[in-house]
C-alpha cells in the first residue's frame, strides 16, 4: 500500500488548514452469518476544512461504510475516528453534517418544501425561519417553484437536487454523499456536477464524495482517495487541484487527462493485487 | 363518468346475478311446502301458481328478495325510529355498540402496535397473546363477558362493545406493528443524522408511513366490530340491535325479519367500510398519492 500525501501547493479555499476528519488505524468488520467480512482495513486518512475528498473504487471496498463510519451509521472494530474534534457519535448529536444518500430518500408523503423542512422541524427551527430557508436551499439547487410538488412528479436528478437542498438546509459545515448521482444518466449526472462545484465554491464546505466514476472524482476533487477490496482498504491518495473555477471543458485539458491516468492506474494496480491475493 | 363504468356496472352485474340465482332458490326451497300443502288439500297446483305462491309464503324457508324489501321498508320507513319494531331503532342500537368497540379497538390496536415496535420485550412476550386472544371462538367469550360485567352492574353499550374491542383490536395491531415497522433503513437513517429523537422518529417518519396499513386493518376491525356487537346482542336476551331481532326472528321463524335484519346488517357494514375507504382516500391525496 503506497499512500502519496502530497500537500497541495495553495489551497483555492481561505479557511483551510484545519482538520475536520482525522481516521487513524481504523478497521470494521461485519459478523455476518457466512463469517466476518473485513470492509474497512487499516484505514488512516485526514481531511481538512473545505476540501472536496472523494472516494472512489470498485464495489464493495468499503466506500459506504467508510462514509457512514464517519456519520456514526456504523461503529468500527477498532482505531479512532474523530469529527471536528468530537467522535462521530458527538459531531452527529451536533449535527455536524448533512448526510446524502444514493437515492434521493425523499419522504413520499411530505412535499418537496416538506422535505427540506424536515432535519429544520426535527432541530426545532421556528417556522418563519424555515419557509426561509426552504426557499433560499431550493434556490441554491435551481428547484424554486418546485416547493408544493411532491417527489413523485420530480425526475431522478430534480429529486436529487431536492435531498442535496435537504442536507444543506440546516447549513452544515460538512457535507457526505454517497454516490449521489450514481442513478443518474450521463448528461444529467455532468449538470450537476457542475452545479455541485459552484455549490461548493459559494458555500466553502467540506465535502466527502463517494463515486465510481473517475472523470466526477477528478472534475470535482481537491483529493481523491482510491481504495481497493477484499479486505477494503485505502489504496492511494491522490491530489487533485485543478482550480475552483472549473466548467466541464476542464476534462479535455492535459492536467485533467493525466490525473484522470493516475487514478484508473490506482485503481488497476489496487485490483491486482486483490487478485493476487486470491 | 369513471365512476360508472368501473364501479356501478360490474357492481349491478354482479347485484343482477345474486338477485336472479335468489328467486331460483326462493321457488326451489319453498316449493315442497306449497306441494304438501296441495296434496293435504288434495287439489292440483299449475306450475305458475306454486311459483307465484312460493314468493308469498307468511314464513318461508327462503323469502323472496321483495319480500325482504318490503319488510325493510316497513321497518326502516313506516314506522317511526321509536318504535321497538323499528329497524332503525334496532340498527342504531346495534351501530353505536359497533363504533364505541371498534373506536375503542382501533386505539387499543394502535398503542400496542407502538409498544411492540419500540420495545422487544414486548415484541416477545405480547405478540403470542395478541394471537392466541384471537384462536377462542368467540361465541365462547361473548356470553362470559356479558354476564360478568352485568355482574358488576356494567349493563348496556359497554358490555356489547367489549366485544367489538376483543375482535377490532387484533387487526389493527398486527396491520399497525407492520406498518410502523415498514420504514426503510434509509429513512431511519436519515433522522439518526438529524438526530431525531424516537418521538420524532415515530410522528414525522413511523406514522405517516404506517397510514395505509391503517386504514386497511381498520376496514377489517370495522366489519368484525359489527360481527361483534351482533354477537354480543344474543346472550342478552335479545333485548335490541340486529342481533336480538335475529334472534327473536329465529324464535318465532320470522324468515323475512330474519332476512331483513341481515341485509341491513350486511349494508351498514358496507357502509362503514366505504367510509373508511372515503377517508382513506382523502387522507392518501393530502399525503401525496398520485390521483
Ligand atoms: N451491514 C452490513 N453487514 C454485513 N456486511 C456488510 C454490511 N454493509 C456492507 N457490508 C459488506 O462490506 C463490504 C463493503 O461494503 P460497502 O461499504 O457498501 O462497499 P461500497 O460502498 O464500496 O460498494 C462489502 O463486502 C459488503 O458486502
Ligand atoms: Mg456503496
Amino acid at each position: 500500500m503506497s499512500v502519496v500525501t502530497l500537500r497541495p501547493k495553495a489551497k483555492p479555499m481561505p479557511q483551510a488548514a484545519k482538520t475536520v476528519i482525522d481516521v487513524k488505524d481504523l478497521s470494521l468488520v461485519f459478523e455476518t452469518n457466512d463469517g466476518p467480512v473485513n470492509a474497512l482495513s487499516n484505514i488512516n486518512l485526514s481531511v481538512d476544512g473545505g476540501e472536496f475528498v472523494s472516494f472512489i473504487g470498485p464495489s464493495g471496498c468499503g466506500k459506504t461504510t467508510l462514509l457512514r463510519v464517519i456519520a456514526d451509521l456504523e461503529q468500527p472494530t477498532s482505531g479512532s475516528i474523530s469529527v471536528n474534534g468530537m467522535t462521530p457519535s458527538e459531531a452527529r448529536q451536533k449535527r455536524a453534517y448533512g448526510y446524502v444518500f444514493q437515492a434521493a430518500a425523499l419522504y413520499p408523503w411530505r412535499t418537496i418544501g416538506g422535505n427540506i423542512s424536515l432535519p429544520l422541524e426535527v432541530m426545532g427551527v421556528p417556522k418563519a425561519e424555515r419557509k426561509d430557508r426552504i426557499a433560499r436551499n431550493l434556490e441554491l439547487v435551481n428547484l424554486s417553484g418546485f416547493e408544493k410538488k411532491f417527489p413523485w412528479q420530480l425526475s431522478g436528478g430534480m429529486q436529487q437536487r431536492a435531498s442535496i437542498a435537504r442536507a444543506l438546509s440546516f447549513d452544515p459545515h460538512l457535507l457526505l454523499m454517497d454516490e449521489p448521482f450514481g442513478a443518474l444518466d450521463e448528461i444529467v449526472r455532468d449538470h450537476l456536477n457542475e452545479e455541485l462545484l459552484k455549490l461548493w465554491a459559494k458555500t466553502q464546505k467540506t465535502v466527502v464524495f463517494v463515486t465510481h466514476s473517475i472523470p466526477e472524482a477528478v472534475f470535482l476533487s481537491t483529493k481523491i482517495v482510491v481504495m481497493s477490496p477484499r479486505p477494503g482498504r485505502i489504496h492511494e491518495v491522490i491530489d487533485c487541484n485543478l482550480g475552483s473555477e472549473r466548467t466541464l471543458d476542464i476534462r479535455e485539458s492535459p492536467e485533467f487527462l493525466e490525473i484522470a491516468h493516475r487514478v484508473r492506474e490506482g485503481l488497476r494496480h489496487g485490483h491486482s493485487y486483490d487478485q493476487a491475493h486470491l | 363518468m369513471n365512476f360508472v363504468r368501473n364501479s356501478v356496472i360490474p357492481v349491478g352485474t354482479v347485484l343482477i346475478g345474486i338477485l336472479a340465482l335468489w328467486y331460483v332458490f326462493t321457488v326451489i326451497l319453498n316449493a315442497p311446502f306449497e306441494r304438501d300443502q296441495a296434496a293435504r288439500a288434495n287439489t292440483t297446483i299449475s306450475t305458475s301458481e306454486l311459483i307465484a305462491n312460493t314468493m308469498r309464503q307468511e314464513r318461508p324457508v327462503l323469502p323472496a328478495p321483495h319480500q325482504v324489501a318490503a319488510e325493510i321498508r316497513k321497518t326502516v320507513f313506516d314506522i317511526s325510529p321509536t318504535s321497538k319494531r323499528s329497524l332503525v331503532y334496532h340498527g342504531w342500537v346495534t351501530l353505536s355498540s359497533t363504533l364505541l368497540g371498534f373506536g375503542l379497538g382501533t386505539l387499543l390496536g394502535i398503542l400496542l402496535a407502538i409498544a411492540i415496535v419500540h420495545s422487544r420485550t414486548l415484541d416477545k412476550s405480547l405478540m403470542p397473546w395478541i394471537i392466541t386472544s384471537q384462536t377462542v371462538p368467540i361465541l365462547a367469550i361473548a356470553p362470559m363477558i356479558i354476564v360478568v360485567l352485568n355482574a358488576v352492574n356494567i349493563t348496556g353499550l359497554l358490555p356489547k362493545a367489549m366485544i367489538s374491542t376483543y375482535l377490532s383490536f387484533f387487526p389493527v395491531a398486527v396491520g399497525m406493528v407492520k406498518g410502523l415497522r415498514s420504514p426503510e433503513i434509509m429513512y431511519l437513517d436519515l433522522m439518526r443524522t438529524y438526530n431525531a429523537s424516537k418521538a420524532q422518529v415515530f410522528w414525522k417518519l413511523r406514522w405517516p408511513a404506517s397510514m395505509p396499513y391503517l386504514f386497511t386493518s381498520m376496514k377489517i376491525a370495522v366489519a368484525i366490530s359489527l360481527v361483534g356487537a351482533i354477537v354480543g346482542e344474543l346472550p342478552t336476551g335479545a333485548v335490541a340491535g340486529i342481533g336480538a331481532r335475529l334472534l327473536a326472528g329465529s324464535y318465532y321463524g320470522q324468515t323475512v325479519q330474519i332476512w331483513a335484519a341481515l341485509i341491513v346488517a350486511a349494508l351498514m357494514a358496507a357502509v362503514l367500510v366505504s367510509l373508511i375507504g372515503l377517508i382513506a382516500t382523502f387522507v392518501n391525496r393530502r399525503m401525496g398519492a398520485r390521483a
